[in-house]
């Protein structure tokens, strides 16, 4: 008790102390908060310090734990607060009774002045506006700390949630969706912020409110005061029970609500397979079917939640009956006097505000305290990792050597059955390791629990005579490399991916000038404040020493030499090829492919085939191109000029209108739906010559039949706007030389040759960001690097072009060194969430790079390779074996005929250890290893 | 050259006389036009057939890659198809065509070409009329080579 009381008033302190720092911020004092939140000092690894993910069990528990200073300074300052708000209301009496009506004896004197009748009332007068503003600056700094309070610990909450579930065993996400988990972290906790400000103060002035005038009462008269609170005890009794039912509804419908949230997940996840077996309608009736539930649950609660109301108020006026039946009959005989029953009267009206307040304030709570504990259980799985294994932070990482022993290894299932069984083996930490078995033998959850990424039932590995188990992550993650057969690629560039495994802390502070330095520390000042962690996010995280370089160039140099060794070179510079550089920021390497693009043009003229090529030319139509680009002459930036959206463009409406081009237009987007329709209409909607062939989607196909219905005797002319529209879409996707429909003749072309100019010439200056023009003297940034080498379009209906064109410019980039560079570009490619723009082998490759680029000292792969063809296999084989020369490597191999050149080889199944040793002495007669490869 | 000067060329050829306009229409605009240099190949012997082609300007030649060298075995001008034969059979290409000189042909997919066969019976029946009549061509060559080895063997017994 005395420990919470001290613990109570250092709190308050330093909350008092907090709650000033805006005050002496403003009248000029050192903010003297910041100096201690500068730069994170180095943190101590202090195991047995307690674990900062454990959740409070209770919501008033979690409270207590993180606000117990505030919430009494905030009491406090509401019962400062009470004394002003008391006069205030008993000020208007004061000047109605004795300024106003002068019941009292003037001149008064005050404090040694003398007041008259009128300056009493000013003076009084004055003192209302004084309060009226004292009160409202309460009421402001209040509610305003109580917001601030209350996020505070939402945000602390939320990472608390957040950073365990970064220590969730990967079982969890086998059995649960993430679906579940994402609206606990974001709606379903919000309502607890505005819970804890109030979770005091509420009830307690509330409650002193009640009680001050319960007490007024029983002074009046105990009898009636007894009679006033008679109700309590049983209002008190009942609406906690009713309350009890209307709680487990609410609990049902939270539950109930994540099921939807992971049925929709589900369903778009699925969303091919329900498509493809037309089972829609299964899906829907199961959704019906759920918010059914939902609605019946919600239903229900809201009969018993408005009778939990209906009641109390039954009840609170059953009070007042009571009083005017009885009082009413004690006044008529004479036993009460009338000014006593009006009075107790009165304060029993006065008793209903703060006690509805209180059932109000008791309802909330409840549902909070459920989601509370309802969020925290779910945050609970077994095997979760010790957060002080993730965040520990040693001094200094030291290399794994040794022998690598794995002693009486199992793993069970939920259900009992064992997938690992009794492993046991050792193998030098640098020996080259296959894993080979059938599907289901073990060896993937072996690839698993050897990275300490699953925790095994039993057994114990260790490395260099240490136990895995207990090392912390920084030592797991750093020094082994693990890649499965599908790593995750996150969203942003492909360098980002490929330098995941270099950035586990910030290593080199961000520059700040003065004024945003000011703003970091307030804003580790309050990441500090919510128990969050205080790294700087812009920072270089990137760790050259565990890549073994020295700096930026030496850390490209080396991704580059990873990539080769795994024969993903050349896929990034295809990449590189297709993505744009930024010539601002690589001005030198801009300037070199501008040589390129002249090298290109002389190559292709010397070798005579320069017509594979047709250039970009500002006073010749380009038939390779399509009209759009045509017209604009240039590359869209952004989405005003998109391709697609062309039509819609008032201002290429406008350049149309003034070269008069725009009605013809229209008619060659009607010879081309006719077209279209001719082709295209009889074949079903979904065929896929649709999307590889027609300018008009299926679904719109039937609209351009319409339209074309439509048109009358007057042609396109009199059709409406948005039918010229659809029409004007058309001809802007031509490509005169691959579509051969022939209806843009030497005239039109030479319109639109016009068009270009007047769109050029007369660009407002606001839109001149909006499309980068072609310029043969100039690096056009919104083009590939690939469309700016070639300046030009590849020519349809050359046999050769496809292939000669990219050897060449293969040739040039060779010649003029621009292979890095292009890599460099490739490497800024932006891989899309998952890394759904690259191929699954590409992923795979990329996975494998990021582990290598971290130089662990045992790489462990899970049929990391799975998806290469033969010939990719082996040389990523033939790579990683080189690169991990004296280092070690675990495969386990999809394929057991890859097993023939590792040192060693062992041989799983039905999660036993069946064969180990040297490839050669297991490859023998009747061994499990030869009967694996046979059946390939 | 346009897409309708294409659809005139193709509705010349008697395998796809029967189908309708506006099939052979689709047919053409889903094909491309492309154009070889003298020399350049077409297709080679041995590779998967993925394509047939209709020649619509100059000349290509039709070379077996034998043990003893390639040898022409003929040699194809306008509105001749080449290389359907590959797409039906699903076999390999049985021999390689190059361009003889400049040689413009109408390339098309084995998709949209496997699509007509089987939606127009007419042009199945075609191009079996066109593989018997080849096939008849071929028997009477192979029977005038027979009797051809046949002498020339009975000379060498006399010889002998």
């Amino acid at each position: 008790m005395k420990a919470i009381a001290v613990k109570g008033v250092s709190a308050l302190l330093s909350t008092a102390e907090e709650a000033l720092r805006p005050a002496r911020y403003w009248l000029g004092f050192a903010p003297w908060r910041h100096k201690a939140a500068a730069p994170a000092p180095a943190r101590k690894p202090k195991p047995e310090a307690e674990d900062p993910s454990a959740l409070e069990p209770t919501l008033y528990r979690f409270i207590l734990r993180h606000s117990l200073g505030a919430q009494i300074f905030l009491l406090v300052l509401t019962l400062i607060s009470f004394p002003f708000l008391y006069y205030s209301l008993l000020l208007p009496k004061t000047i109605t009774d004795g300024a106003i009506k002068g019941g009292k004896q003037f001149p008064l004197h005050i404090l040694g002045f003398e007041l008259d009748q009128i300056s009493y009332l000013m003076v009084l007068c004055a003192a209302f506006l004084g309060l009226v503003f004292i009160n409202g600056g309460f009421k402001y700094y209040i509610n305003t700390y109580k917001g601030r309070l209350g996020e505070r610990m939402l945000r602390r909450f939320r990472y608390q949630l957040y950073q365990r579930m970064l220590l969730f065993p990967l079982s969890y996400f086998h059995k649960n969706s993430s679906a579940q988990i994402i609206p606990m972290i974001t709606v379903e906790c919000e309502q607890l912020g505005g819970f804890i400000g109030d979770s005091f103060v509420t009830p307690l002035s509330n409650g002193g409110q009640l009680l001050t005038n319960i007490f007024f009462m029983f002074m009046q008269d105990w009898i009636l005061g007894l009679a006033a609170v008679a109700l309590y005890p049983v209002q008190g009794y009942l609406i906690p029970k009713l309350q009890f039912k209307v709680n487990q509804l609410a609990r049902r419908r939270v539950r109930t609500i994540r099921q939807v949230a992971d049925r929709v997940q589900e369903s778009a996840t699925g969303i091919a397979d329900i498509q493809a077996n037309d089972n829609a309608r299964l899906q829907l009736s199961g959704f019906a079917h759920l918010l059914g539930t939902i609605y019946d649950i919600r239903f229900e609660s809201y009969q018993r939640k408005f009778f939990v109301k209906f009641l109390n108020n039954f009840l609170g006026q059953l009070t007042p009956f009571f009083f005017f039946s009885i009082g009413g009959y004690l006044v008529l005989i004479n036993k009460l006097s009338v000014g006593a029953l009006a009075a107790v009267l009165l304060s029993q009206r006065e008793l209903a505000s703060p006690w509805n307040e209180l059932l109000g304030f008791y309802q909330i709570f409840q549902t909070s305290k459920i989601t509370y504990e309802q969020i925290v259980e779910q945050f609970q799985p077994a095997g979760m990792m010790d957060a002080r294994l993730q965040l520990e932070e040693p001094g200094v990482v030291t290399p794994l050597t040794g022998e690598l022993v794995v002693a009486n290894l199992s793993l069970a299932e939920d259900g009992g059955s064992r997938i690992l069984d009794g492993i046991t083996f050792s193998v030098p930490l640098e020996a080259h390791v296959a894993v080979i078995g059938q599907g289901g033998s073990g060896k993937n959850e072996l690839a698993l629990v050897l990275a300490r990424l699953t925790r095994p039932t039993s057994g114990r590995i260790l490395i260099g005579g240490m136990d895995l188990a207990a090392l912390p992550t920084a030592v797991t993650g750093r020094r082994i490399g693990y890649a499965g057969a599908a790593p995750y690629l996150f969203a942003g560039t492909l360098r980002d991916n490929l330098l995941l495994g270099l950035r586990h802390r910030p290593i080199r502070p961000a520059e700040y000038d003065p004024g945003s330095d000011k703003r970091r520390s307030s804003q580790i000042y309050e990441a500090r404040r919510s128990g969050n962690i205080d790294f700087d996010l812009h920072a270089d995280w990137l760790d050259y020493e565990s890549a073994g370089v020295a700096d930026k160039a030496g850390l490209s140099a080396r991704i580059t030499e990873v990539l080769a060794r795994l024969d993903f070179d050349e896929v990034v510079y295809t990449l590189g090829l297709r993505w744009r550089l930024d010539p601002e920021a690589q001005s030198e390497a801009a300037a070199r492919l501008l040589e390129a693009r002249r090298t290109l043009a002389r190559r292709l003229s010397e070798d005579g085939i320069a017509n594979l090529v047709e250039t970009y030319d500002a006073d010749r139509f380009n038939l390779n191109a399509s009209v759009a680009e045509n017209l604009l002459f240039g590359t869209p930036i952004g989405p005003a000029f998109d391709f697609e959206a062309l039509a819609d463009n008032t201002y290429v409406l406008q350049v149309l209108t003034k070269v008069g081009l725009i009605d013809d237009l229209v008619e060659v987007g009607k010879q081309v739906a006719e077209t279209m329709i001719e082709l295209f209409a009889d074949l079903p909607a979904d065929h896929e010559f649709f999307e590889q062939f027609s300018f008009i989607s299926a679904t719109d196909l039937p609209e351009f039949v319409a339209i074309l219905g439509r048109i009358g005797a007057d042609g396109t002319r009199a059709l409406s706007r948005a039918d010229r529209t659809k029409l004007l879409s058309l001809p802007f996707k031509l490509i005169p030389a691959r579509h051969r429909l022939d209806v843009l003749d030497q005239t039109m072309q030479d319109r639109l040759l016009e068009a270009r100019k007047v769109f050029r010439a007369d660009l407002p200056a606001e839109a001149q960001s909006q499309i980068e023009f072609f310029d043969a003297e100039r690096y056009n940034a919104a083009a590939s690097v690939q469309d700016n080498i070639l300046f030009g379009k590849i020519a349809y209906g050359e046999a050769d072009a496809p292939v000669r064109v990219p050897s060449a410019v293969a040739e040039v980039v060779d010649e003029l060194s621009l292979r890095q560079t292009i890599i460099e570009v490739g490497l800024e490619y932006n891989v899309g969430t998952g890394g759904s723009r690259l191929s699954f082998a590409e992923r795979q490759k990329a996975g494998i790079a990021r582990e290598v680029l971290k130089r662990p000292d045992l790489l462990i792969l899970n049929e990391a390779t799975s998806a290469l063809d033969g010939q990719g296999q082996s040389r990523v084989t033939k790579g990683l074996k080189d690169e991990f020369a004296g280092r070690g490597i675990i495969w386990v191999l999809h394929r057991a005929n890859l097993a023939k050149d590792f040192d060693r080889v062992l041989v799983l199944s039905n999660g036993k250890l069946e064969e180990q040793g040297a490839p050669s002495e297991l490859d023998g007669n009747g061994s499990l290893m030869s009967l694996l490869i046979a059946a390939e | 050259m346009s897409l309708k000067e294409e659809f005139e060329l193709l509705r010349r050829v008697p395998i796809f006389a029967e189908i309708e306009p506006s099939k052979l229409k689709l047919l053409a605009f889903m094909s491309e036009r492309i154009g070889f240099d003298p020399g350049k190949r077409l297709v080679q012997q041995g590779d998967s057939a993925d394509a047939a082609y209709l020649i619509i300007d100059g000349h290509a030649e039709v070379v077996l890659e034998t043990a003893a060298g390639p040898v022409v075995v003929a040699t194809l001008g306008a509105n001749e198809t080449v290389g359907e034969m590959g797409i039906l059979g699903d076999v390999p290409r049985n021999a390689t065509v190059r361009a003889k000189d400049r040689l413009i042909v109408l390339r098309i997919s084995k998709d949209p070409f496997m699509r007509m066969v089987r939606e127009f019976p007419n042009m199945a029946v075609s191009i079996m009329r066109e593989l018997a009549q080849r096939l008849d061509a071929t028997n009477h060559q192979l029977s005038a080579a027979l009797a051809e080895v046949k002498r020339l063997r009975d000379q060498a017994g006399i010889a002998a």
